[in-house]
Formats: structure tokens, sequence, C-alpha cells
């Protein structure tokens, strides 16, 4: 027998309350674990962003295009590193329930742009050279089970094809990664000059724009540059960070970040209540049987030790389970939302977030009836019999 | 001190504030208990057996005078020098036995062994020679939930001794016990006396109990106001 068997046997004397705490505990890392996983998947575009990478829209709103021609006098701003550009396709496979995150890209500069995706070589090599090629994401390839080589039909629903019909045949000619698991890879891109040569309305036109500077330092004054470059022109731009984008993007929303923090909040907060006034009323009906652990022998500080393992294991058995829960539900809804949260993962970040967050909860609430315990006179506690 | 001498309480007071009123309880207690004694204290309540045992037992300190055990005084100790001094050298036995409810017979037994460094088989091994010391030896996966009164009070004189300490202070042991059980219990604390050399000190308020020690003081109003002599001890018992 040791402490922890001492502490064990006092966690586990009450089947009862230990289940509803433990319950309480449950609830509020289900909350934390899903919710954050959530927070996450939004936030990802903004955490992946690159510090160097500006994005210009058309000023009216993101969903007018920009001239073509913009694509060179930007190249050609003072601080531009490397130009990219996009258009939106508004794609859909099979049936217009299943979404496609699909863009019409300049094949040459893209990958140079986005360089934390990852592409094999030859299979780079292949989609340059057919035009009808298109690059997938892993995330998406994975969801519709599609391999390499394969024909793929992709409707839109904005464009017609010049041959009658939305549909375009697409060969998958490579899939691309991510250097890093939170980068989404859940889209796919094909080359911007057959999806204009082959789309019925033509035009000389991008979606947006995309560019590196050759210093995050240089983001404000090219972006200024790149604006009034434009301004009183027909197309006016606004440029900003592709991190700012996203956010604001994402705040179109709510502000996501105040909602989870209010929600994750109410449930922490509620079972400090709760779990630090129970283990408060556990203490204090033991209060006969700390004094004569104390009389026996066994020191203030060593009952003090054991009462916060006590309140440390009652937050790690809840709060386990809890995450462990809030992996499977998370599991689940990734599986479910692929396409609209491609992102939503409870990754280790979270984990150890919420191991420390089950750290703390089990020293706040141990440490009132753990300094009571040590304060604890020996004479008085049998006295109150 | 003289070797045979245990404990000696010299010129002991004990007060305490109640309000702006101070209470004395001792005011210059004096007495030396031998290796090997089996005392029996008595008194009304209020005279101050209890403190006096508290004092005795370390788990409090006097307001003026010296407390010496084994050649050493322990009224100056910190608390956690009291409480390693406890554990060294004192076995408790309570009125309501005191055992831990969630822990079974061999377990409650086993707590003032984690205070030593004994390894689990030999704390076992100790745990074990305790139980049968006491005749409980097949009651040992029992909890105190399933056990009579007089079970509790062995299991309880099991966890006092298992440490072997060398001296056995006992409040009121039989005070929650017929007087069939209580005699079984007291003769089992003369044989732990007899055969095992431990110094006991009992206070009781029953002199039937107290008919079993080898000495018995009586103490009124923090003095000793009598003395039962060995011999007469003897002749009643």
């Amino acid at each position: 027998m040791k402490d922890l068997y001492l502490v064990y046997k006092n966690l586990t004397r009450k089947k009862l309350r230990l289940f509803l705490t433990s319950f309480a505990i449950f609830i509020a890392f289900l909350i934390f674990g899903a919710v954050t996983a959530l927070q996450g998947a939004l936030n990802s575009g903004v955490e992946m962003s690159a510090d160097n990478r500006l994005v210009v829209f058309n000023k009216i709103n993101f969903t007018q295009s920009l001239p073509y021609a913009y694509v060179n006098k930007v190249s050609g701003i003072e601080g531009v590193n490397q130009v990219t550009f996009a258009n939106w396709f508004g794609g859909y496979y099979q049936e217009p329930a299943n979404q496609v995150v699909t863009m019409a890209v300049d094949p040459d500069s893209y990958f140079e742009v986005y360089s934390e995706l990852v592409v094999a070589p030859e299979q780079k090599a292949n989609w340059l050279q057919n035009q009808a090629g298109v690059m997938v994401g892993e995330r998406l390839a994975k969801v519709n089970n599609w391999q390499i080589g394969d024909r793929i039909p992709v409707s839109s629903n904005i464009f017609s094809n010049k041959n009658g019909g939305q549909t375009w045949d697409l060969v998958v000619e490579g899939i691309f990664t991510a250097s890093d698991p939170q980068v989404d890879t859940g889209y796919m891109v094909f080359h911007y000059k057959y999806f204009m040569e082959t789309q019925s309305w033509g035009g000389d036109y991008v979606g947006w724009i995309v560019l590196t500077t050759d210093d995050p330092a240089l983001n404000e004054q090219v972006a200024n540059a790149i604006d009034e470059s434009f301004a009183n022109s027909q197309a006016e731009t606004d440029t900003s960070t592709e991190k700012a984008f996203n956010k604001a993007f994402i705040e179109q929303i709510g502000n996501i970040g105040l909602i989870i923090f209010g929600v994750v909040f109410m449930a922490f907060f509620t079972i400090l209540v709760l779990v630090g006034n129970t283990m408060v009323l556990a203490i204090r009906e033991r209060t006969g049987e700390i004094a004569v652990l104390k009389t026996l022998g066994f020191s203030s500080p060593r009952i003090f030790r054991m009462i916060l393992t006590e309140s440390c294991l009652l937050a790690f058995i809840g709060g386990l389970l809890g995450l462990g829960a809030a992996y499977l539900v998370v599991g689940a809804l990734s599986q479910m939302m692929a396409r609209f949260l491609p992102n939503l993962v409870l990754g280790p970040d979270i984990v150890l977030q919420a191991l420390g967050y089950m750290l703390l909860l089990g020293l706040i609430t141990g440490i009132a009836p753990a300094y009571q315990a040590l304060r604890l006179n020996i004479i008085t506690a049998f006295a109150r019999g | 001190m003289s070797d045979d001498n245990l404990f000696e309480l010299k010129a002991v007071a004990k007060r305490f504030k109640k309000g702006k009123e101070t209470i004395s309880i001792f005011d210059d207690l004096n007495m030396t208990i031998k290796r090997g004694d089996f005392l029996a204290i008595m008194g009304p309540s209020g005279s101050g057996k209890t403190t006096l045992l508290n004092l005795l037992g370390g788990v409090d300190q006097p307001t003026g005078g010296e407390i010496v055990f084994d050649g050493a005084r322990i009224d100056g100790l910190s608390e956690g020098d009291l409480a390693k001094w406890r554990a060294n050298n004192i076995g408790f036995i309570f009125q309501f036995y005191n055992l831990m409810p969630m822990l079974n017979a061999a377990k409650n037994v086993e707590l003032p062994l984690l205070l030593t460094s004994l390894s689990s088989k030999q704390r076992q091994q100790r745990v074990d020679t305790a139980l049968q010391l006491v005749g409980l030896a097949d009651r040992a996966k029992h909890m105190p939930s399933e056990m009579s009164g007089g079970q509790l009070q062995r299991v309880a004189i099991a966890r006092a001794v298992v440490s072997d300490p060398k001296l056995l202070l006992c409040d009121e042991p039989t005070g929650d016990l017929d007087r069939q059980t209580a005699d079984e219990i007291l003769e089992m604390l003369q044989l732990l006396n007899r055969e095992f050399g431990k110094t006991i000190i009992m206070v009781t308020h029953d002199p039937a109990a107290a008919r079993h020690a080898t000495h018995t003081l009586h103490l009124d109003k923090g003095q000793f106001v009598g003395k039962d002599e060995p011999e007469l001890q003897e002749k009643s018992a």
C-alpha cells in the first residue's frame, strides 16, 4: 500500500459522488475539446497564412474580378517577390450537394507562391503538360477516393462550358500534400488558361492576385503601392495580408473567438464551483480521519499532497474521458464535414492545453481543502467529534 | 534521568486562553513513568486526563515545564518533528477505534508502516504478525463495517503495535464495549505489557478497567491526588 492507494480509496469511497463529479468534468472537457478543435479548424487559414503573402481583391468585394493586366503591373511594383493569380470555379462532383473547392490557377507560379504545398516534381511536370490536368489536394483526394490518372467530371454552378453543359472532364495528374498537417489540402486547382479558353463567357480577368513580398516588413508599403497604382481606375483594389483577409472572412460569421471563449469559460467556471464545493465537503467529512492520520505520524505536508493528488486525479479521470469523447466526436464530425471544415482535428496542441487545464482544475479545486487539512489541529478535530 | 524512566514530566504547565480569561489545566505537574509500566489514569471529567494524554502523545505542547522522553526533551519539537516522533515511538488506541472505513483490517493495520522504510513484503509480514497477535488473522480482508466493536478495537490494537512502538497510549479503550469484550481487550493489553514489555498509559473512567493496570494515578483539577499501589492492583485484579 502506498499513499496513492489511500488517495484512490478515498476518491472511490462514494461511487455516486465520484460518478457525478467526474461526469461534470467529462462534459466540460468534451465541450472544450470539440469547441477548441472547431476554433482551430476555422482559424487554420489564419494560422497557416505566410507572413509575407498578400492578396489583392477588387475593392467592391471579393466576388468581383480584376483585369488580367493587373498581374503584370503588380509584378513590377517594388518589394514584390512572386506573383500568382486564381479564379473561383465553384465546382461540384456528380451532384450539386457534393461541393468540391476548385480554382483555376496559373500553373507556373501557383505552387511557387504557396511554398507550403508539396508536389512531386514528376507529377507537376505531367500537370504542366496536360491542359486538362488537375492537381488535387491530399484531403480532397482521400474523401473522394481519387487516384492519379482518374478522369473526373467536375461541374460548375457558375460557369458554362463552350461545348455545352457545365461539366469539365479533368484528369488527376498529381496529388499535393502540405508541409504542415494544419494546412488545408481539401481543394483542387486546374489550368487558368484552359478554363478561360473553354468557358462560354470568355474574358480577360482574374478573380484575385496573390503575391509574396521580399520581406514581411514591406507588406504595408507594398499593399499601399498596389492600391495607389489602381486608384481611380475602373477596378480599384483592396490589398491586405492573407492573414488579415482570412481573419476578416472568418469574422463575418461573428466573433468566433469570443463565442468560444464564452462557452468554454462558462463550462469551466461551473465545474470549478461544483468540483471545488464537492472537494471541500468531502474533506470536511473526513476531518476525523485526517486527525487520526496526523496522530499516527503522517505529516501535514504529506496530507496536503495527498488531498491535492486526489483532486488532480479526479480532474484527470473526468478530463481524460471527456477529451477522449471529444476526440471521437471531432473524428466523426471531421468525416461528415470534410468539405466544409477540412482541418477539423483534435491535435496534440489541444491535448496539451487540456492536460494543462486538468492539472490547473485539480490544483485550484484541491488547494482550499488541502490547506484546511494542512492547518487542521488534531485536538480541535477530535473535540469536534 | 534514570535509564528506567521512559517519561518524565517536570513542572509541566498547560493553560488555555478563553476570551480574556486564562484557564489553567496544569500548573506544576510532575510525574515519572518507568519502562514496562502499565499505568491507568483516572479522574472525573475536566480533571485534565485527556490533556495529559495529548501532552504525553505529542499532539499538544505544554505552556511551561519539560517533557522528557527516553532521555530527550520533546516539548520544544516542531510539528513535523513531533509527527516523526509519534510515528517512531507511540501507538495510539482510541475509544471509538478510529479506523479508516474505506480500508480493510490489514490495510488499516499497515497504515503506520507507511511512515517507515520497510518494503512491501516486510510490511505484509508485520501486518500478518500483528493480526495474529490480536487473533484476527482470518479477518484481514474484512472491512470495518463488517466487524463488531471488539474486533474493531483489536484491529486498532494491531495498528498500534505493528510498528513496535515503545509506548501505547490508550484513551478509554473499553469505553464503547460491553464488559466481556472490554475484559478481553484489557487482557490483551496486559499481555502486551507483560510478554512484550510495552509501556502502556491508559486513561479510563472505569475502575474495573484500571484494575488491569499495574499502577493507577488519580487526577483531579490538574493535580495527582492519589495512587493505587501495585500490590493493591494485583489483589483487586
